[in-house]
């Protein structure tokens, strides 16, 4: 009878074992050393003022931000510009507000309340201009992809050369770490394509770091909030832990069966 | 339900509980008495209380902030994981808690099989629990439309259609649980109000679940009928309730590191894609608490027969305390039926495991094999053991454990 169990255990790790080869036919997505994980895990930054910078300059052009405001680059856990660099950031961008007075709807410059300014008015006129493609809204890209921030990275810095049996579209273009290898954006970061006010020499690696941290504060803004309060609420809970099992122990000596 | 009559000390007290006895109650509950040699196994009752509780909790602050319109729905996620104070920290913590719950589910069902908690005379106490465990996947299943991402659409999509495999009235109860053509805002609207009402249903059935375990007392690791109150047994309170607080705090532990550290492993990445009903996900996958019933439906061929075999292995669990045919409880002393216990467990866990992968190729086979098992272990090997095991024997009571010569016995866990 004990041979059931020992050969079900043998099935099982044929399973897996199997599951293993498989998994390995793909090509796994970079693994990066983010600031940001782990247990003490926090964003640099720097790279996430960098990584506005890259945003703003390029993947603004198509991609939107809508569930970030402009507030939220001065909060505590984000990129923390000053309120005056955000409002001259929110500034540069004008918002339809109305209808005033006259019953008219009307062009203002944003403020730190407004959300971000999206490029297109709608999907579908953000599909007219890509191609029928929808650039994707990267407020929550991060935690939307498998693999995270390092699969984001991956596919940044992923674009190669076509191997010579596969064919690609016009628009379409081949990258080593998209899901299917083919994606409908051109290659966004080449060197120097934003020049950093803080002298970082903007290489391709640089700048996909830079964009994809920030991109990670924005799928997660409370992020260092929350490993700060994990941290507490775990030491706390292991305390409370330790004194509660020797009250049990105290108690239970009162009678002989063991707890 | 108290073996002695309790008679408040307090003159307004004996008013009050000639009144409403709530004192009485009260009394029974501190004074109800257990068996003493309960593992941490026997925690898990507690720690599910626990988990009801904070699901009631969370979800009615998130309901607070929440709008269920599917125009609306993933954008006021959004808002409660940034702009409301803490929102994060509630969001996770209903989020995973969901998954803790089952967790917490799963070892007390697997206890109670174990331990032959189910048998006579506690067989209401076990079809409750099941009936509860339904109810549970239901209010988890709308729950996780709710945020409506792309998981959320086309899980509900693919779970509603399962309704029109009943032959001649199927398609029109499919339209009927949509209020419309497709998943859309009706069928988010009412899958929220029924979300919202499920809890309550459960904390209902909850009470049920522990009056009928206060008529025969608890099970415990032997097995064995327990006079109460003898030497056999402790007063609930402050004995086991020490010992709750204390496997509730692990528990907590290990819930706080998921809340705090990794509150997305859980759950899908596609499900941080607002939904959209042109664009199909690559594989639809239900949370990891579903996938052994969902093996069991794919590994079907025939769509009609695939919602059977999965409500079959749910209700199979009810016809239980019939099907096993033992009259000995704990699988201490059933030294086959311990071997089948075990191999039940890797067998769920294996359909698990296929039901999250694609149904081709070998997962298709093992699956298939697996289902196959389920059936059996509960229609034939349980029924057919209890006339052929040759068990050991009992011992008769917990504190004199003669007859099996083990004096270890009140230690013996489910290793």
């Amino acid at each position: 009878m004990k041979n059931i169990f020992k050969t079900s255990c043998l099935i099982l790790f044929v399973i897996i074992a199997n599951y293993q080869v498989k998994a390995a036919e793909k090509t796994d997505p970079l693994k990066i050393d983010w600031s940001f994980k782990g247990m003490f895990g926090k964003f640099d930054r720097s790279s996430l003022q960098r990584g506005y910078q890259v945003y703003t300059e390029v993947c603004a052009s198509c991609h939107s931000l809508k569930y970030l405001s402009y507030r939220n680059l001065t909060e505590k856990g984000g990129p923390e510009f000053t309120e005056e660099q955000a409002k001259a950031i929110a500034a540069n961008f004008e918002v339809k507000d109305g209808p005033n007075d006259e019953g008219e709807m009307f062009l203002r410059p944003a403020k730190l309340s407004d959300k971000f300014v999206k490029p297109y008015e709608n999907e579908k006129a953000a599909q007219a201009a890509n191609g029928g493609a929808y650039p994707p809204d990267m407020s929550v890209l991060v935690k939307a992809r498998n693999g995270g921030a390092d699969y984001i990275y991956s596919v940044l810095i992923g674009y190669e050369e076509p191997l010579s049996d596969i064919m690609l579209d016009d628009g379409v273009y081949y990258n080593k770490y998209m899901y299917g290898n083919k994606i409908k954006m051109p290659k966004p970061l080449e060197e120097g394509v934003v020049e950093y006010n803080d002298g970082t020499p903007a290489t391709e690696e640089q700048m996909a770091k830079d964009i994809v941290t920030f991109l990670a504060w924005s799928a997660e803004p409370h992020l260092e909030a929350r490993h700060k309060m994990g941290f507490k609420a775990i030491i706390y809970l292991i305390i409370l832990t330790i004194l509660v099992y020797f009250s049990m122990k105290k108690i239970w000596s009162r009678i002989e069966s063991k707890v | 339900m108290s073996d002695h009559e309790y008679i408040p000390k307090s003159k307004f007290g004996k008013w009050f509980n000639d009144r409403l006895p709530l004192l009485t109650l009260t009394n029974h509950l501190t004074d109800y008495p257990t068996p003493k040699n309960l593992n941490y196994w026997w925690t898990f009752g507690g720690i599910l209380t626990f988990c009801l509780i904070a699901q009631i909790v969370t979800g009615l602050t998130l309901a607070m902030h929440y709008i269920a319109h599917a125009d609306l729905a993933f954008e006021s996620v959004e808002h409660i994981m940034r702009d409301v104070n803490y929102g994060w920290l509630i969001r996770y913590i209903h989020s995973n808690g969901s998954s803790m719950f089952f967790l917490a589910v799963y070892i007390h069902i697997f206890r109670s099989m174990f331990y032959g908690s189910y048998k006579s005379p506690r067989e209401i106490i076990w079809i409750i629990g099941i009936i509860i465990y339904v109810l549970m996947m239901a209010a988890a299943f709308m729950g996780y439309v709710l945020p409506w991402g792309q998981m959320s659409f086309w899980g509900a999509t693919v779970i509603t259609n399962l309704f029109s495999a009943i032959p001649l009235v199927g398609e029109g109860i499919v339209t009927w649980l949509w209020g419309g053509y497709s998943v859309d805002n009706p069928t988010l609207t009412r899958f929220f109000a029924l979300h919202y009402l499920i809890p309550f249903l459960i904390l209902g059935l909850v009470v049920l679940h522990i009056w009928a375990l206060h008529i025969p007392g608890n099970n415990n690791p032997i097995g064995i009928d327990v006079k109460k109150p003898s030497k056999d047994t402790i007063p609930f309170h402050p004995y086991i309730v020490i010992k709750d607080a204390f496997a509730l705090l692990m528990f907590v532990l290990v819930f706080a590191f998921f809340v705090f550290y990794s509150p997305n492993i859980l759950g899908h990445a596609d499900n941080y894609i607002e939904a959209n009903p042109l664009v199909t996900p690559t594989h639809i996958v239900p949370e990891w608490y579903l996938l052994p019933f969902y093996a069991i439906l794919r590994s079907i061929p025939d769509k009609l027969m695939g919602v059977v075999a999965m409500l079959s292995a749910i209700l199979v669990l009810a016809a239980l305390p019939w099907l096993d045919t033992s009259k000995i409880r704990s699988a201490v002393f059933r030294p086959l039926y311990k071997q089948f216990f075990w191999i039940l467990l890797i067998d769920v866990i294996t359909l698990g495991y296929v039901g999250a992968m694609p149904a081709e190729g070998l997962y298709l086979l093992v699956a298939r094999v697996a289902t196959g098992y389920y059936f059996l272990h509960f229609l034939v090997i349980l029924p057919v053991l209890g006339f052929k095991e040759r068990t050991m024997p009992l011992p008769l009571s917990i504190s004199e454990p003669v007859l099996s010569g083990s004096t270890n016995l009140s230690k013996e866990s489910l290793n």
